[in-house]
């Protein structure tokens, strides 16, 4: 992921997207088993000790959840909020940190005359624009948002992209935006990555991803996107495996209906098939 | 307009459903006047046998209420429900069950519509038992076995036993549209039936209802927030926005020229899964108000883009541009200087005021003035008069101009442009 850029992270209930986002964030449940290396900066996380982690995670990495309450604490206004916040992660006076979360929330369009008011007074879009004002409050350099407008209607969930959008045009953050919704991919994020059952099956820039899709899931996925112009219906057979004993060598062979017995035996790696579009597909060519 | 009404399997009329507020209780013995939720609030509209008509709308419009009071699973509070020329609106329960079989209902989650601890089968032969219609247990599977065929959860004698945690969640949902379909009836509500499901296990199950549709002559009343799945699989739609329906017409053509202002907005803010058409949109800002006290004259007003000075401006719109102004930290800070807390302000019906000190009246009123010269115009427009009386600070607006739905080009519209 380059500096300034986002990559929308799109998959079914249970293909592990936001798994992959707790994961960035070192924030999974304890005795997790965890392999492989996230590098941020250059720096492997995984060899960081807890206290810089801590200081990572909120000030440089931030992150934000499908519903506002799971941040936000009921028994606290929200300046307490964005001062604790503030001041856990630098040295600055109570007065300062106002002055910032003043400027914080009033980017969110979240009026100033309401920073003494408790979560629960609050709208479900004012909840998650102030949740999004205290995320970036510490001007963190990537964003990881986990379904940041599935609890919200269309048009507060539009307004919400509009912001994100903007944040990353004005502050050049980076964002990794988990969703199961295409149409918001398709919107906001300069690359895809496609997930099924726990594996990245594709992944390329938003143009590639949406027009000329190489991975067979990828294209029924699409497909089975119901939107404005869908004159006829379509849809995947068969149900996304049981992760605990997932199918042996493609996850998607059993589903798929270009499947070879190939399919079955091998796992495919996951290959270049144009200058920025990758798919794990031993037939991906014939998809081209 | 639509039909004649002897025609129409299903019609509403003039629907209100109101819930009371809870509250706390020492909030409600010392309330003069209950608050109510206005949930639905003067909706109508008439089903022809065989259509599919959807009621969309964001969440808390009112969709899924009018579903239920249609099928008087809710009772209304005012108009009237006649299914099959039947007026059901205030029938009673031993009458009503009898109609029941010829309506039901399929509800959003597939998961909390199934009983844990009853099997498939028994899940789905259960109105049977319950309407009095087959009573041998061997008579009863036959049904059921049929049923599970036609909605395509096969093998069925094996599903048959099984319970719903044994099943995924597209089985569960054909499951309960198996247990709706068992007692043949005519109409069907169907409560965002695919909301709950994966994106490639949709499109089965909204195929599946189209098959029964079409082998049935069912009719549809199909209650979503999406608006692309009504538009593929309706063919009316209602527009529908705290607690009133905006705008009525053919699916097509609400879709291809939008009329209200709300349904505009709607469709634009659908994100498009096609990163070559992204554009930018013009969104109504805020949110949904609250249904107690619902926006006077158009409920959508104080959002819409195309608004005008008629449309129902009132006393509280003015706190709430005072407010809007404070995420501007500049004018936020000037303002608190000349006017103070919000707090300051009363607003009732179309006029607001705040309290003034006799030596500041001129100032204030000075102030209050060059702010609305900054207000947009329908707003600023709608204000009749400022005036001080007795030390206070009074804005009134004028009378908004009466509503109603209007035929415009093949459809209802609830919008003072046309």
């Amino acid at each position: 992921m380059a500096d300034g850029e986002s990559i929308g992270i799109v998959g079914e209930t249970g293909s592990g997207k936001s798994t992959l986002g707790k994961a960035v964030l070192e924030i999974l449940p304890p005795r997790t088993k965890v392999s492989g290396h996230i590098f941020f900066h250059g720096k492997e996380l995984s060899h960081l000790d807890r206290e810089r982690i801590r200081h990572i995670r909120g000030e440089e990495i931030a992150l934000i959840f499908q519903d506002p309450m799971t941040r936000l604490n009921p028994l606290m206004t929200i300046e307490n909020h964005f001062i604790e916040t503030i001041r856990e992660h630098q040295r600055v006076s109570r007065q300062e940190a106002l002055a910032r979360a003043e400027t914080a929330l009033a980017s969110m369009r979240v009026p100033k005359s309401r920073i003494q008011n408790y979560p629960h007074e609050f709208s479900g879009g004012m909840r998650q624009r102030i949740m999004i004002a205290l995320a970036l409050v510490l001007n963190p350099s990537l964003l990881v948002a986990d379904e940041p407008t599935t609890s919200l209607d269309v048009i507060v969930e539009a307004q919400i992209l509009e912001i994100l959008e903007d944040l990353k045009r004005r502050y050049k953050m980076s964002l990794l935006l988990i969703t199961h919704n295409l149409g918001i991919v398709a919107e906001v994020c300069d690359r895809v990555a496609v997930f099924y059952a726990g594996k990245i099956v594709e992944i390329g820039s938003v143009d590639d991803i949406f027009n000329r899709p190489v991975h067979p899931y990828t294209r029924l996925l699409l497909q089975s996107i119901i939107h404005l112009s869908t004159k006829e219906l379509h849809s995947i057979d068969g149900v996304p495996p049981d992760l605990v004993s997932p199918p042996s060598g493609c996850r998607f062979h059993p589903r798929c209906p270009y499947a070879q017995p190939m399919c079955r035996e091998k796992i495919p790696p996951l290959e270049q098939f144009r200058p920025d579009q990758l798919a794990a597909c031993h037939f991906g060519k014939d998809f081209l | 307009m639509e039909q004649t009404p002897s025609k129409s399997l299903l019609e509403v009329e003039n629907l209100r459903v109101y819930f009371p507020v809870k509250g706390p209780l020492i909030e409600r013995l010392f309330q003069r006047n209950k608050n109510f939720v206005h949930a639905v609030d003067g909706v109508s509209f008439a089903l022809k046998p065989g259509e599919i008509f959807g009621l969309v709308g964001e969440s808390g419009c009112g969709k899924t209420t009018t579903g239920r009071a249609v099928l008087r699973l809710l009772d209304p509070t005012s108009g009237s429900i006649k299914f099959e020329g039947i007026n059901i609106t205030r029938l009673k329960e031993e009458r009503l069950r009898l109609l029941r079989t010829r309506m039901q209902i399929i509800f959003q989650d597939p998961h909390a519509s199934l009983n844990p601890a009853m099997s498939i089968g028994r899940a789905i032969g259960h109105p049977l038992k319950i309407h009095g219609l087959a009573w041998r247990e061997e008579d009863v599977k036959k049904e059921v076995l049929v049923a599970m065929r036609e909605v395509g959860l096969t093998p069925e004698e094996q599903l048959y036993d099984m319970y719903p945690s044994d099943v995924s969640g597209g089985q569960k949902q054909r499951a309960v549209i198996a247990r709706a379909m068992i007692l043949k009836p005519q109409l069907i509500v169907a409560d965002e039936p695919v909301a709950m499901l994966d994106m490639s296990i949709r499109a089965k199950v909204l195929g599946l209802m189209l098959d029964l549709k079409k082998k049935y002559n069912l009719t549809y009343l199909f209650i979503t927030h999406d608006l692309a799945t009504a538009k593929f699989l309706c063919d009316r739609i209602a527009i529908m926005y705290l607690g009133r329906i905006v705008e009525t017409g053919p699916a097509n053509e609400i879709y291809t020229d939008p009329k209200h202002p709300y349904t505009r907005a709607l469709l634009q803010a659908i994100p498009i899964p096609d990163p070559r058409r992204r554009s930018p949109k013009i969104l109504p800002k805020g949110e949904v108000p609250d249904a107690v006290n619902p926006p006077m004259g158009c409920r959508f007003h104080p959002r819409c883009p195309a608004v005008l000075p008629t449309c129902g401006w009132e006393g509280r719109d003015f706190v709430d541009y005072l407010e809007e102004r404070r995420t501007d930290l500049e004018k936020a800070k000037v303002d608190e200087i000349n006017l103070g807390p919000l707090e300051l302000w009363r607003a009732r019906g179309l006029v607001v005021e705040r309290p003034c000190e006799p030596e500041r009246v001129r100032a204030i009123t000075e102030y209050v003035k060059s702010i609305l010269n900054e207000a947009p115009t329908p707003l600023a427009q709608a204000v009749e008069r400022v005036k001080n009386v007795e030390n206070k600070l009074v804005i009134e607006f004028r009378v908004p101009d009466p509503l109603a739905p209007k035929e415009v080009e093949r459809r209802l519209v609830e919008c003072l442009l046309y």
